[in-house]
Protein backbone atom coordinates (compact mmCIF):
# COMPACT_ATOMS: atom_id res chain seq x y z
CA UNK A 1 0.00 0.00 0.00
CA UNK A 2 1.35 3.44 -0.97
CA UNK A 3 1.06 6.29 1.49
CA UNK A 4 -1.33 8.20 -0.77
CA UNK A 5 -3.48 5.07 -1.12
CA UNK A 6 -4.26 4.82 2.58
CA UNK A 7 -8.07 4.93 2.53
CA UNK A 8 -9.84 7.93 4.03
CA UNK A 9 -13.41 6.66 3.86
CA UNK A 10 -16.26 7.66 6.12
CA UNK A 11 -16.66 5.29 9.06
CA UNK A 12 -17.95 4.91 12.59
CA UNK A 13 -14.63 6.24 13.85
CA UNK A 14 -15.64 9.76 12.89
CA UNK A 15 -18.22 10.14 15.66
CA UNK A 16 -15.50 9.63 18.27
CA UNK A 17 -13.02 11.84 16.44
CA UNK A 18 -10.70 8.89 16.14
CA UNK A 19 -8.19 7.93 13.49
CA UNK A 20 -6.26 4.72 13.17
CA UNK A 21 -2.67 4.23 12.22
CA UNK A 22 -1.73 2.36 9.05
CA UNK A 23 1.65 1.34 7.70
CA UNK A 24 2.39 2.33 4.12
CA UNK A 25 5.24 2.97 1.71
CA UNK A 26 6.20 6.53 0.74
CA UNK A 27 7.37 7.66 -2.71
CA UNK A 28 10.96 6.51 -2.00
CA UNK A 29 9.86 3.02 -1.01
CA UNK A 30 10.47 3.68 2.69
CA UNK A 31 7.97 2.48 5.27
CA UNK A 32 6.14 5.15 7.18
CA UNK A 33 2.83 5.56 8.97
CA UNK A 34 -0.31 7.39 7.99
CA UNK A 35 -3.58 8.04 9.79
CA UNK A 36 -6.75 6.69 8.25
CA UNK A 37 -10.33 7.72 8.91
CA UNK A 38 -11.64 4.34 7.83
CA UNK A 39 -12.06 1.94 4.92
CA UNK A 40 -15.43 1.01 3.48
CA UNK A 41 -14.91 -2.80 3.17
CA UNK A 42 -14.47 -3.04 6.92
CA UNK A 43 -17.07 -0.41 7.74
CA UNK A 44 -19.59 -2.55 5.87
CA UNK A 45 -18.42 -5.64 7.77
CA UNK A 46 -18.72 -3.84 11.11
CA UNK A 47 -22.14 -2.43 10.26
CA UNK A 48 -23.36 -5.86 9.24
CA UNK A 49 -22.12 -7.31 12.51
CA UNK A 50 -23.91 -4.59 14.46
CA UNK A 51 -27.07 -5.14 12.45
CA UNK A 52 -26.89 -8.86 13.25
CA UNK A 53 -26.61 -8.03 16.95
CA UNK A 54 -29.58 -5.66 16.72
CA UNK A 55 -31.62 -8.41 15.08
CA UNK A 56 -30.75 -10.78 17.91
CA UNK A 57 -31.72 -8.13 20.47
CA UNK A 58 -35.06 -7.54 18.73
CA UNK A 59 -35.84 -11.27 18.56
CA UNK A 60 -35.06 -11.84 22.22
CA UNK A 61 -37.08 -8.76 23.18
CA UNK A 62 -40.09 -10.25 21.46
CA UNK A 63 -39.49 -13.60 23.16
CA UNK A 64 -39.47 -11.87 26.55
CA UNK A 65 -42.69 -10.02 25.74
CA UNK A 66 -44.31 -13.28 24.69
CA UNK A 67 -43.10 -14.79 27.98
CA UNK A 68 -41.13 -17.40 26.09
CA UNK A 69 -37.85 -16.31 27.65
CA UNK A 70 -36.77 -14.49 30.79
CA UNK A 71 -35.44 -10.92 30.57
CA UNK A 72 -31.94 -12.31 31.17
CA UNK A 73 -31.77 -13.46 27.57
CA UNK A 74 -32.66 -9.98 26.33
CA UNK A 75 -30.10 -8.21 28.51
CA UNK A 76 -27.44 -10.72 27.52
CA UNK A 77 -27.97 -9.94 23.83
CA UNK A 78 -28.23 -6.21 24.54
CA UNK A 79 -24.80 -6.27 26.15
CA UNK A 80 -23.32 -8.19 23.19
CA UNK A 81 -22.63 -11.14 25.49
CA UNK A 82 -22.99 -14.83 24.90
CA UNK A 83 -23.72 -17.56 27.41
CA UNK A 84 -20.14 -18.13 28.52
CA UNK A 85 -19.39 -14.42 28.95
CA UNK A 86 -22.52 -13.88 31.02
CA UNK A 87 -21.77 -16.98 33.09
CA UNK A 88 -18.29 -15.74 33.91
CA UNK A 89 -19.54 -12.25 34.84
CA UNK A 90 -22.04 -13.62 37.35
CA UNK A 91 -19.94 -16.58 38.46
CA UNK A 92 -22.66 -19.14 37.81
CA UNK A 93 -22.29 -22.30 35.75
CA UNK A 94 -23.37 -22.05 32.14
CA UNK A 95 -26.03 -24.74 32.40
CA UNK A 96 -27.61 -22.94 35.33
CA UNK A 97 -27.61 -19.60 33.52
CA UNK A 98 -29.23 -21.32 30.56
CA UNK A 99 -31.88 -22.70 32.88
CA UNK A 100 -32.54 -19.20 34.20
CA UNK A 101 -33.55 -18.19 30.67
CA UNK A 102 -36.76 -20.16 31.25
CA UNK A 103 -39.38 -17.74 32.67
CA UNK A 104 -40.72 -20.37 35.08
CA UNK A 105 -37.26 -20.88 36.59
CA UNK A 106 -36.40 -17.18 36.50
CA UNK A 107 -39.47 -16.31 38.57
CA UNK A 108 -38.29 -18.53 41.42
CA UNK A 109 -34.83 -16.92 41.71
CA UNK A 110 -34.03 -15.27 45.03
CA UNK A 111 -32.71 -11.74 45.35
CA UNK A 112 -29.13 -12.84 45.91
CA UNK A 113 -28.92 -14.45 42.47
CA UNK A 114 -30.94 -11.68 40.84
CA UNK A 115 -28.54 -9.11 42.29
CA UNK A 116 -25.63 -10.83 40.54
CA UNK A 117 -27.38 -10.52 37.21
CA UNK A 118 -28.47 -6.96 37.91
CA UNK A 119 -24.86 -6.00 38.71
CA UNK A 120 -23.60 -7.62 35.53
CA UNK A 121 -26.06 -5.58 33.47
CA UNK A 122 -25.68 -2.46 35.59
CA UNK A 123 -29.40 -2.16 36.39
CA UNK A 124 -31.64 -2.71 39.42
CA UNK A 125 -33.51 -5.90 40.26
CA UNK A 126 -36.83 -4.20 39.53
CA UNK A 127 -35.67 -3.27 36.05
CA UNK A 128 -34.35 -6.77 35.50
CA UNK A 129 -37.70 -8.34 36.35
CA UNK A 130 -39.74 -6.24 33.94
CA UNK A 131 -41.07 -8.17 30.96
CA UNK A 132 -42.80 -5.21 29.23
CA UNK A 133 -39.61 -4.11 27.48
CA UNK B 1 1.43 12.53 40.31
CA UNK B 2 2.30 12.41 36.68
CA UNK B 3 5.21 10.57 35.13
CA UNK B 4 6.93 12.21 32.18
CA UNK B 5 5.81 9.60 29.65
CA UNK B 6 5.91 10.07 25.90
CA UNK B 7 2.77 8.83 24.18
CA UNK B 8 3.16 7.62 20.62
CA UNK B 9 0.27 6.25 18.62
CA UNK B 10 0.73 2.73 17.28
CA UNK B 11 -1.22 0.46 15.01
CA UNK B 12 -1.39 -2.42 17.45
CA UNK B 13 -1.89 -2.05 21.19
CA UNK B 14 0.58 -4.62 22.49
CA UNK B 15 3.51 -3.54 20.29
CA UNK B 16 2.65 0.05 21.03
CA UNK B 17 2.75 -0.43 24.79
CA UNK B 18 6.08 -2.25 24.59
CA UNK B 19 7.61 0.33 22.23
CA UNK B 20 6.42 3.21 24.45
CA UNK B 21 7.62 1.55 27.66
CA UNK B 22 11.02 0.85 26.07
CA UNK B 23 11.29 4.44 24.88
CA UNK B 24 10.49 5.66 28.39
CA UNK B 25 13.35 3.55 29.72
CA UNK B 26 15.79 5.04 27.23
CA UNK B 27 15.77 2.41 24.49
CA UNK B 28 14.20 3.62 21.27
CA UNK B 29 12.56 0.68 19.55
CA UNK B 30 9.98 1.00 16.78
CA UNK B 31 6.63 -0.76 16.78
CA UNK B 32 7.45 -2.98 13.76
CA UNK B 33 10.70 -3.99 15.49
CA UNK B 34 8.81 -5.19 18.56
CA UNK B 35 6.33 -7.01 16.36
CA UNK B 36 9.02 -8.72 14.27
CA UNK B 37 11.31 -9.73 17.12
CA UNK B 38 8.33 -10.97 19.11
CA UNK B 39 7.27 -13.07 16.08
CA UNK B 40 3.85 -11.47 16.05
CA UNK B 41 2.90 -12.48 12.51
CA UNK B 42 0.80 -15.60 12.18
CA UNK B 43 -2.31 -17.04 10.70
CA UNK B 44 -4.51 -19.39 12.67
CA UNK B 45 -7.98 -20.69 12.42
CA UNK B 46 -9.36 -21.73 15.79
CA UNK B 47 -12.03 -24.38 15.41
CA UNK B 48 -14.60 -24.94 18.20
CA UNK B 49 -14.21 -21.38 19.43
CA UNK B 50 -16.76 -18.82 18.33
CA UNK B 51 -16.62 -15.12 18.95
CA UNK B 52 -19.63 -13.03 18.11
CA UNK B 53 -21.33 -16.18 16.76
CA UNK B 54 -18.74 -16.68 14.02
CA UNK B 55 -15.55 -18.76 13.75
CA UNK B 56 -12.31 -17.15 14.82
CA UNK B 57 -9.28 -16.55 12.66
CA UNK B 58 -6.29 -14.70 14.00
CA UNK B 59 -3.59 -12.92 12.05
CA UNK B 60 -1.22 -12.63 14.97
CA UNK B 61 0.27 -14.50 17.90
CA UNK B 62 -1.55 -14.96 21.19
CA UNK B 63 -2.00 -11.85 23.36
CA UNK B 64 0.92 -11.24 25.68
CA UNK B 65 3.31 -13.58 23.93
CA UNK B 66 4.82 -10.90 21.67
CA UNK B 67 6.18 -9.01 24.67
CA UNK B 68 7.42 -12.18 26.38
CA UNK B 69 9.33 -13.28 23.28
CA UNK B 70 10.65 -9.79 22.65
CA UNK B 71 11.90 -9.54 26.22
CA UNK B 72 13.77 -12.85 26.27
CA UNK B 73 15.27 -12.23 22.83
CA UNK B 74 16.68 -8.77 23.55
CA UNK B 75 17.58 -9.62 27.13
CA UNK B 76 15.25 -7.53 29.26
CA UNK B 77 13.37 -8.83 32.27
CA UNK B 78 9.68 -8.23 32.79
CA UNK B 79 7.51 -8.59 35.83
CA UNK B 80 3.93 -9.69 35.38
CA UNK B 81 1.26 -9.83 38.06
CA UNK B 82 -2.36 -10.93 38.13
CA UNK B 83 -4.75 -10.45 41.01
CA UNK B 84 -7.65 -12.20 42.65
CA UNK B 85 -9.25 -9.09 44.03
CA UNK B 86 -9.61 -5.57 42.76
CA UNK B 87 -8.39 -4.01 45.98
CA UNK B 88 -4.84 -5.40 45.91
CA UNK B 89 -4.73 -4.82 42.16
CA UNK B 90 -5.39 -1.13 42.68
CA UNK B 91 -2.96 -0.88 45.60
CA UNK B 92 -0.17 -2.45 43.54
CA UNK B 93 -0.83 -0.11 40.63
CA UNK B 94 -0.74 2.97 42.89
CA UNK B 95 2.47 1.70 44.48
CA UNK B 96 4.15 1.51 41.09
CA UNK B 97 2.97 4.96 40.09
CA UNK B 98 4.37 6.34 43.33
CA UNK B 99 7.73 4.84 42.44
CA UNK B 100 7.51 6.73 39.13
CA UNK B 101 7.12 3.48 37.22
CA UNK B 102 4.63 3.52 34.32
CA UNK B 103 3.04 0.09 33.92
CA UNK B 104 1.42 -1.81 31.10
CA UNK B 105 -2.09 -3.07 31.72
CA UNK B 106 -4.20 -5.71 30.06
CA UNK B 107 -7.85 -4.64 29.91
CA UNK B 108 -11.22 -5.47 28.39
CA UNK B 109 -12.53 -3.21 25.65
CA UNK B 110 -16.25 -3.41 26.38
CA UNK B 111 -16.32 -0.84 29.16
CA UNK B 112 -13.78 1.62 27.77
CA UNK B 113 -15.73 4.89 27.66
CA UNK B 114 -13.48 6.61 25.11
CA UNK B 115 -13.95 3.90 22.48
CA UNK B 116 -16.64 4.44 19.84
CA UNK B 117 -19.73 2.44 20.78
CA UNK B 118 -19.51 0.29 17.66
CA UNK B 119 -16.08 -0.96 18.66
CA UNK B 120 -17.00 -1.99 22.18
CA UNK B 121 -17.03 -5.76 22.07
CA UNK B 122 -16.13 -8.28 24.75
CA UNK B 123 -12.51 -8.41 23.73
CA UNK B 124 -10.17 -8.76 26.70
CA UNK B 125 -6.69 -8.54 25.25
CA UNK B 126 -6.35 -4.81 24.86
CA UNK B 127 -3.26 -3.11 26.29
CA UNK B 128 -2.54 0.36 27.64
CA UNK B 129 -0.10 2.20 29.87
CA UNK B 130 -1.01 4.00 33.09
CA UNK B 131 1.45 6.83 33.62
CA UNK B 132 0.01 8.83 36.47
CA UNK B 133 -2.85 9.63 38.80
CA UNK B 134 -4.49 12.91 39.67
CA UNK B 135 -6.78 12.56 42.68
CA UNK B 136 -8.94 9.63 41.60
CA UNK B 137 -8.34 9.97 37.87
CA UNK B 138 -5.81 7.68 36.21
CA UNK B 139 -3.81 9.07 33.29
CA UNK B 140 -3.88 6.61 30.43
CA UNK B 141 -1.77 6.25 27.33
CA UNK B 142 -3.70 3.96 25.00
CA UNK B 143 -1.47 3.27 21.98
CA UNK B 144 -4.31 3.06 19.47
CA UNK B 145 -5.48 6.56 20.40
CA UNK B 146 -3.95 9.70 18.92
CA UNK B 147 -3.61 11.41 22.29
CA UNK B 148 -3.54 10.42 25.96
CA UNK B 149 -6.80 9.92 27.86
CA UNK B 150 -7.94 9.29 31.41
CA UNK B 151 -10.18 6.95 33.37
CA UNK B 152 -11.73 7.20 36.82
CA UNK B 153 -10.82 4.64 39.48
CA UNK B 154 -14.13 2.89 38.98
CA UNK B 155 -13.86 2.78 35.21
CA UNK B 156 -10.36 1.40 35.37
CA UNK B 157 -11.34 -1.28 37.84
CA UNK B 158 -14.15 -2.36 35.55
CA UNK B 159 -11.94 -2.80 32.50
CA UNK B 160 -9.17 -4.47 34.50
CA UNK B 161 -11.60 -7.03 35.82
CA UNK B 162 -13.57 -7.70 32.66
CA UNK B 163 -14.73 -11.31 32.36
CA UNK B 164 -14.90 -13.83 29.55
CA UNK B 165 -12.20 -15.37 27.35
CA UNK B 166 -8.67 -14.08 28.20
CA UNK B 167 -10.01 -12.34 31.33
CA UNK B 168 -7.29 -9.86 32.33
CA UNK B 169 -7.61 -10.37 36.11
CA UNK B 170 -6.00 -7.01 36.74
CA UNK B 171 -2.89 -8.06 34.81
CA UNK B 172 -0.04 -5.51 35.09
CA UNK B 173 3.43 -5.77 33.59
CA UNK B 174 6.56 -3.69 33.32
CA UNK B 175 10.24 -4.15 32.46
CA UNK B 176 12.51 -4.44 35.50
CA UNK B 177 16.04 -5.02 34.22
CA UNK B 178 17.80 -3.98 31.05
CA UNK B 179 21.05 -5.00 29.40
CA UNK B 180 23.61 -2.29 28.75
CA UNK B 181 22.91 -2.43 25.05
CA UNK B 182 20.05 -4.16 23.28
CA UNK B 183 21.21 -7.14 21.22
CA UNK B 184 18.91 -6.49 18.29
CA UNK B 185 20.82 -8.41 15.58
CA UNK B 186 20.56 -11.84 17.17
CA UNK B 187 17.02 -11.15 18.33
CA UNK B 188 15.91 -10.25 14.80
CA UNK B 189 17.25 -13.51 13.39
CA UNK B 190 15.55 -15.52 16.12
CA UNK B 191 12.29 -13.66 15.57
CA UNK B 192 12.33 -14.21 11.81
CA UNK B 193 13.18 -17.90 12.15
CA UNK B 194 10.33 -18.40 14.57
CA UNK B 195 7.84 -16.70 12.25
CA UNK B 196 8.98 -18.83 9.29
CA UNK B 197 8.57 -21.96 11.39
CA UNK B 198 5.07 -20.92 12.47
CA UNK B 199 3.88 -19.99 9.00
CA UNK B 200 5.20 -23.20 7.43
CA UNK B 201 4.13 -25.43 10.33
CA UNK B 202 2.78 -28.85 9.35
CA UNK B 203 -0.41 -28.17 11.28
CA UNK B 204 -3.66 -27.97 9.30
CA UNK B 205 -5.00 -24.86 11.06
CA UNK B 206 -1.81 -22.80 11.34
CA UNK B 207 0.09 -20.62 8.89
CA UNK B 208 -0.09 -21.29 5.17
CA UNK B 209 -2.06 -24.47 5.74
CA UNK B 210 -4.50 -22.53 7.90
CA UNK B 211 -5.15 -20.08 5.05
CA UNK B 212 -5.86 -23.01 2.70
CA UNK B 213 -8.20 -24.49 5.28
CA UNK B 214 -10.15 -21.22 5.51
CA UNK B 215 -10.30 -21.05 1.70
CA UNK B 216 -11.89 -24.51 1.65
CA UNK B 217 -14.38 -23.46 4.32
CA UNK B 218 -15.32 -20.28 2.41
CA UNK B 219 -16.22 -22.48 -0.57
CA UNK B 220 -18.34 -24.72 1.65
CA UNK B 221 -20.17 -22.15 3.79
CA UNK B 222 -22.87 -20.93 1.36
CA UNK B 223 -24.03 -24.49 0.73
CA UNK B 224 -23.58 -25.82 4.25
CA UNK B 225 -24.72 -22.81 6.28
CA UNK B 226 -26.79 -20.69 3.93
CA UNK B 227 -25.85 -17.35 2.41
CA UNK B 228 -26.75 -15.24 5.44
CA UNK B 229 -24.45 -17.06 7.82
CA UNK B 230 -21.73 -17.42 5.18
CA UNK B 231 -21.73 -13.64 4.76
CA UNK B 232 -21.58 -13.10 8.51
CA UNK B 233 -18.57 -15.43 8.74
CA UNK B 234 -16.85 -13.76 5.80
CA UNK B 235 -17.42 -10.36 7.39
CA UNK B 236 -15.80 -11.58 10.59
CA UNK B 237 -12.68 -12.74 8.71
CA UNK B 238 -12.31 -9.29 7.14
CA UNK B 239 -12.82 -7.59 10.49
CA UNK B 240 -10.12 -9.71 12.14
CA UNK B 241 -7.85 -8.80 9.25
CA UNK B 242 -8.46 -5.07 9.07
CA UNK B 243 -9.98 -3.79 12.31
CA UNK B 244 -8.06 -1.32 14.46
CA UNK B 245 -4.75 -2.73 15.50
CA UNK B 246 -3.57 -4.54 12.40
CA UNK B 247 -1.92 -1.61 10.62
CA UNK B 248 -3.67 -2.87 7.47
CA UNK B 249 -3.55 -6.11 5.52
CA UNK B 250 -3.71 -8.41 8.54
CA UNK B 251 -0.37 -7.19 10.03
CA UNK B 252 1.44 -7.86 6.73
CA UNK B 253 2.38 -4.18 6.29
CA UNK B 254 3.81 -3.92 9.79
CA UNK B 255 5.85 -7.02 9.06
CA UNK B 256 7.09 -5.55 5.79
CA UNK B 257 8.13 -2.42 7.72
CA UNK B 258 9.99 -4.67 10.16
CA UNK B 259 11.81 -6.49 7.35
CA UNK B 260 12.89 -3.18 5.86
CA UNK B 261 14.22 -1.93 9.19
CA UNK B 262 15.89 -5.26 9.90
CA UNK B 263 17.46 -5.38 6.42
CA UNK B 264 19.06 -1.98 6.97
CA UNK B 265 20.26 -2.87 10.45
CA UNK B 266 21.80 -6.17 9.41
CA UNK B 267 22.98 -4.85 6.03
CA UNK B 268 21.06 -7.64 4.34
CA UNK B 269 19.74 -6.58 0.93
CA UNK B 270 17.70 -9.73 0.53
CA UNK B 271 15.50 -8.63 3.42
CA UNK B 272 14.88 -5.30 1.70
CA UNK B 273 13.68 -7.15 -1.40
CA UNK B 274 11.54 -9.47 0.71
CA UNK B 275 10.03 -6.44 2.43
CA UNK B 276 8.76 -5.26 -0.97
CA UNK B 277 7.36 -8.71 -1.64
CA UNK B 278 5.57 -8.75 1.71
CA UNK B 279 4.00 -5.38 0.84
CA UNK B 280 2.59 -6.94 -2.33
CA UNK B 281 1.19 -9.84 -0.31
CA UNK B 282 -0.40 -7.28 2.04
CA UNK B 283 -1.98 -5.64 -1.02
CA UNK B 284 -3.41 -9.02 -1.99
CA UNK B 285 -5.00 -9.38 1.44
CA UNK B 286 -6.55 -5.94 0.92
CA UNK B 287 -7.87 -7.06 -2.48
CA UNK B 288 -9.39 -10.09 -0.81
CA UNK B 289 -11.15 -7.80 1.68
CA UNK B 290 -12.53 -5.66 -1.14
CA UNK B 291 -13.83 -8.69 -3.05
CA UNK B 292 -15.32 -10.20 0.11
CA UNK B 293 -17.07 -6.92 0.92
CA UNK B 294 -18.75 -7.03 -2.50
CA UNK B 295 -20.38 -10.28 -1.40
CA UNK B 296 -21.56 -9.24 2.03
CA UNK B 297 -22.52 -5.71 1.00
CA UNK B 298 -25.96 -6.74 -0.14
CA UNK B 299 -27.54 -8.76 2.59
CA UNK B 300 -30.00 -10.40 0.20
CA UNK B 301 -29.96 -14.13 -0.18
CA UNK B 302 -29.33 -14.39 -3.90
CA UNK B 303 -25.57 -14.29 -4.11
CA UNK B 304 -24.11 -16.53 -6.77
CA UNK B 305 -22.06 -19.35 -5.27
CA UNK B 306 -19.23 -18.76 -7.73
CA UNK B 307 -18.50 -15.45 -5.98
CA UNK B 308 -17.48 -17.39 -2.91
CA UNK B 309 -15.33 -19.59 -5.12
CA UNK B 310 -13.70 -16.46 -6.43
CA UNK B 311 -12.67 -15.11 -3.01
CA UNK B 312 -11.57 -18.61 -1.97
CA UNK B 313 -9.28 -18.67 -5.00
CA UNK B 314 -7.81 -15.34 -3.90
CA UNK B 315 -7.06 -16.84 -0.49
CA UNK B 316 -5.43 -19.90 -2.05
CA UNK B 317 -3.31 -17.63 -4.20
CA UNK B 318 -2.20 -15.72 -1.08
CA UNK B 319 -1.38 -19.02 0.64
CA UNK B 320 0.83 -20.07 -2.30
CA UNK B 321 2.60 -16.71 -2.32
CA UNK B 322 3.19 -16.80 1.44
CA UNK B 323 4.52 -20.34 1.27
CA UNK B 324 7.13 -19.32 -1.30
CA UNK B 325 7.80 -16.12 0.64
CA UNK B 326 8.54 -17.72 4.00
CA UNK B 327 10.72 -20.41 2.41
CA UNK B 328 12.79 -17.64 0.84
CA UNK B 329 12.86 -15.65 4.08
CA UNK B 330 14.16 -18.68 5.95
CA UNK B 331 17.08 -18.94 3.55
CA UNK B 332 17.75 -15.19 3.55
CA UNK B 333 19.00 -15.07 7.14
Amino acid sequence: MKKNEVPQDKSNLESANFKELCYAVDENGEYTTELSTGWSPKTIALNNAIEAINERVATSKQRVRDLKASPLEYYMELHKMDLSILASYVGIWKWRVKRHFRPAVFNTLNNKVLQKYADAFNITIEELKRTDL
Amino acid sequence: MEIDFKHKQAAHCENGVVANLMTYNGFTVSEPMVFGIGSGLLFTYIPFLKVNHAPVVSYRAMPGIIFTRFATRVGIKIKREKFRNAHTAKARLDENLKRNNPVGLQVGVYNLPYFPDEYRFHFNAHNMVVYGKKEDIYLISDPVMETVTSLTEKELEKVRFAKGAFAPKGHIYYPTAFPEKLQLEKAIIKGIKHTCRDMLAPVPIVGVKGIRKIARLVRKWPKAKGVKIANHYLGQIVRMQEEIGTGGGGFRYIYAAFLQEAGKLLGNNQLLELSKEMTLIGDQWRDFAVEASRIYKNRSNNVAVDQYDHVATLLEDIANKEEVFFKKLKKAI
